[in-house]
């Protein structure tokens, strides 16, 4: 089936192109859920994109109220009549006016619309509501077999149209217009979840042509309609190779010496305090000074407060939103729905065309949804920024719980599969102090390092340092300053045990050396004693031998 | 079968009658080619206006076919369409007339009972 681009932002991915070309189409929804901006943006769009002359017939409105209402979204409707490249038309039913007598037919209203599609030419048409003609007249036969000839002869008349109706209470149409339209059915609602508005789109039936079947969310805001491309979304996106530094140079180190992969999604989860906003400004910051364009979406503080906040860890942000490189969106995440948030997110990204995209914090969005819902969002998100190779940083807020450092919570878990690396902050408490430790739980497709840091926050923005590993077990802060201290005295008085111990040995060395010296002359002395008396043995045995020869001789020993 | 007028038609009588309310009576049927309830409703248009208006009275018969800007002018979507234009205020009745009755209490020639 041929198809023509509506111009509705996002409308025609979901349908492949567009509404049926030459074909009408039936918008139905309830009152205020946007059907006839839906009709009238067809018919602009038409004229401003595709040089496709149109006619907007309102049954509804009148003409000034409707110029009046489009001039605030940016259409001037008076400048196109005046170009002559649409007619509009109100047509007005009052039911108290008119009385019934015998048959007729609506063939007014056929020569009605032929000369207005005549008189400019026009390619498309918009009838906006069609039902309200039921209002008008009692003979509900007649209008019956009517419109289904008047959607029979636009069709003959090749003009693509936009019909509009009432939603039932168990139809798709009050008076089941959906019957007559044979190609193409879109429902719009407008519902509310949570006490938070969310409008919806959904395409009921498109014959010939392959759609989704699930309810897109939509935004009106000040340029038209927005619906949003998002479960179209598949995996497919080619894989970076490039790497990024995420403005820490010891995360770089920790990461391969090289930070992360762009378009990889970063989850920095932890408890509150532990320096969250500041990991995401820093890596902003970064990429800013890359030259690269950011977009912090920030749920919990303003962007002056974020501005001011950083500065006071030596983050200058301010530079980089005066030259446009930075973008703020804060909004608290009650002010609209999850698919709300999804949708203006999607749509800032789309427009402001950045590389690097940070949530502060993810988990300030499940008071508005449950973990299904945030975790199908967030999805929606990282498969969008993704596919355009932009790098996502989400922080999320742990309980305060006495976990250990590496426990999580379930809704982390539900969330972190989605992520490509995981950043976590811990508090540590202990001797009376609070310090943080930082750890990688993951990265994927690279290596990167299992150690914890104690992670700090200085005047120079964030510092990761080593902790203290001991016997005693791991410190941080203080501890590991007095670790770190006392480790050194131990040492000094190793040294000293030492130096006495040498001394002592060398005093009892001196000793031993002196002993020996003692002993030593003790032995000469007794050495020279002995010869003494060797000597006089030696002596006294000659004197006596000489004495007893002497006395024999004395005694006149026979000769 | 008989045709309609092609352009304005005034139907000057003589006679007056009781019912007659206003001299100055301005009917317009607005029809979309001579279909038969085009024919059907001018006829019995006549004979209504004959048997209850008498005298002065002008009926204007606007072929939608051959003026279709005066669809859009005059906002008409069904046909036959007739309006008094005068006596004011305004009356619109739709359909090829064939209760008398009911065109009748929709001109305010009889109220209803």
């Amino acid at each position: 089936m041929e198809k023509i681009p509506s111009g509705i932002k996002g409308f025609d991915d979901i349908t492949g192109g567009g509404l049926p070309k030459g074909r009408p189409s039936l918008i139905s929804g309830g009152p205020g859920c946007g059907k006839t901006l839906f009709a009238m943006e067809f018919i602009v769009r038409g004229i401003a994109d595709h040089n496709e002359p149109g006619v907007f017939v309102a049954f509804e409105e009148n003409i000034d109220d409707l110029k009046k209402n489009f001039k605030s979204m940016g259409f001037d409707l008076d400048d196109l009549v005046r170009q002559k490249k649409l007619v509009l038309d109100h047509i007005a039913i009052e039911r108290t006016e008119i009385e019934e007598t015998g048959e007729y037919d609506l063939e007014g209203l056929f020569i009605r619309l032929g000369a207005m599609i005549d008189e400019v030419g026009a390619k498309r048409i918009a009838i906006d509501t069609l039902e309200t003609i039921f209002s008008g007249f009692k003979n509900e036969g007649i209008l019956r077999s009517e419109l289904h000839r008047l959607l029979h002869w636009l069709k003959n008349r090749g003009v693509t149209a936009v019909v509009t109706g009432e939603r039932g209470d168990r139809s798709i149409t009050k008076y089941g217009l959906e019957e007559y339209v044979a190609d193409c059915v879109i429902t719009l609602d407008h519902r509310l979840m949570n006490q938070i508005a969310t409008r919806r789109l959904r395409i009921v039936k498109y014959r010939g042509s392959i759609h989704g079947t699930d309810e897109y969310p939509f935004l009106i805001s000040s340029d038209g309609i927005s619906v949003l491309p998002i479960t179209s979304m598949s995996l497919t996106h080619k894989a970076s190779e490039e790497r990024i530094s995420p403005g820490i140079p010891r995360l770089d180190t920790m990461l391969g010496g090289k930070g992360f992969y762009r378009g990889s999604s970063i989850l920095v989860s932890g408890q509150a305090g532990t320096g969250k906003t500041s990991i995401a400004a820093t890596f902003i910051d970064a990429a800013c000074g890359r030259g690269e364009k950011c977009l912090f979406f920030i749920f919990e503080e303003s962007e002056s407060q974020i501005l001011r906040n950083m500065k006071s860890i030596g983050i200058n942000l301010e530079p980089w939103v005066n030259s446009g490189l930075l973008k703020f969106h804060a909004v608290r995440p009650t002010e609209y729905s999850l698919e709300m948030h999804l949708s203006v997110m999607l749509k800032l990204i789309g427009e402001f065309k950045p590389r690097v995209v940070a949530v502060d914090p993810i988990s300030n969005l499940y008071p508005i949804g449950d973990d299904i819902q945030v975790r199908s969002m967030l999805m929606r998100l990282i498969d969008y920024a993704k596919s355009l190779h932009i790098t996502g940083l989400f922080t999320n807020l742990s309980n305060d719980g006495n976990y250990g450092a590496y426990m999580v919570e379930p809704t982390e878990m539900h969330v972190s599969s989605l992520m490509d690396a995981w950043l976590v902050l811990k508090n540590v408490e202990g001797n009376g102090e609070r310090n943080r430790a930082f750890s990688i739980i993951k990265s994927r497709g690279m290596a990167h390092s299992n150690q914890l840091r104690e992670f700090v926050l200085s005047d120079n923005g964030i510092q990761l340092l080593d902790v203290y590993k001991g016997r005693e077990g791991v410190f941080f802060g203080s501890a590991r300053m007095a670790q770190e201290s006392g480790e050194v005295d131990e040492r000094l008085r190793k040294n000293e045990e030492i130096d006495r111990k040498k001394r002592e040995i060398e005093s009892k060395r001196k000793l031993m050396e002196i002993e020996i010296e003692m002993l030593r002359e003790k032995y000469v002395r007794e050495e020279q004693d002995m010869k003494i008396l060797i000597g006089q043995d030696i002596t006294r045995e000659k004197t006596e031998a000489k004495t007893m020869k002497e006395i024999a001789t004395q005694r006149q020993v026979d000769r | 079968m008989p045709t309609l007028p092609r352009t304005k038609r005034k139907e000057n009588k003589s006679e007056k009658t009781e019912e007659t309310v206003n001299d100055a009576w301005i009917l317009r049927l607005y029809v979309a080619g001579q279909t038969p309830n085009s024919l059907t409703a001018f006829e019995n248009l006549k004979k209504i206006c004959e048997d209850h208006l008498g005298t002065t009275y002008t009926i204007e018969v606007i072929d939608l076919q051959k003026h279709p800007q005066l669809a859009k002018d005059h906002q008409i979507i069904a046909v036959p369409t007739l309006i008094r234009k005068l006596p004011t205020p305004v009356k619109k009745i739709i359909g090829n007339l064939s209760n008398t009755e009911k065109v009748l209490v929709g001109l305010d020639l009889r109220k209803v009972t």
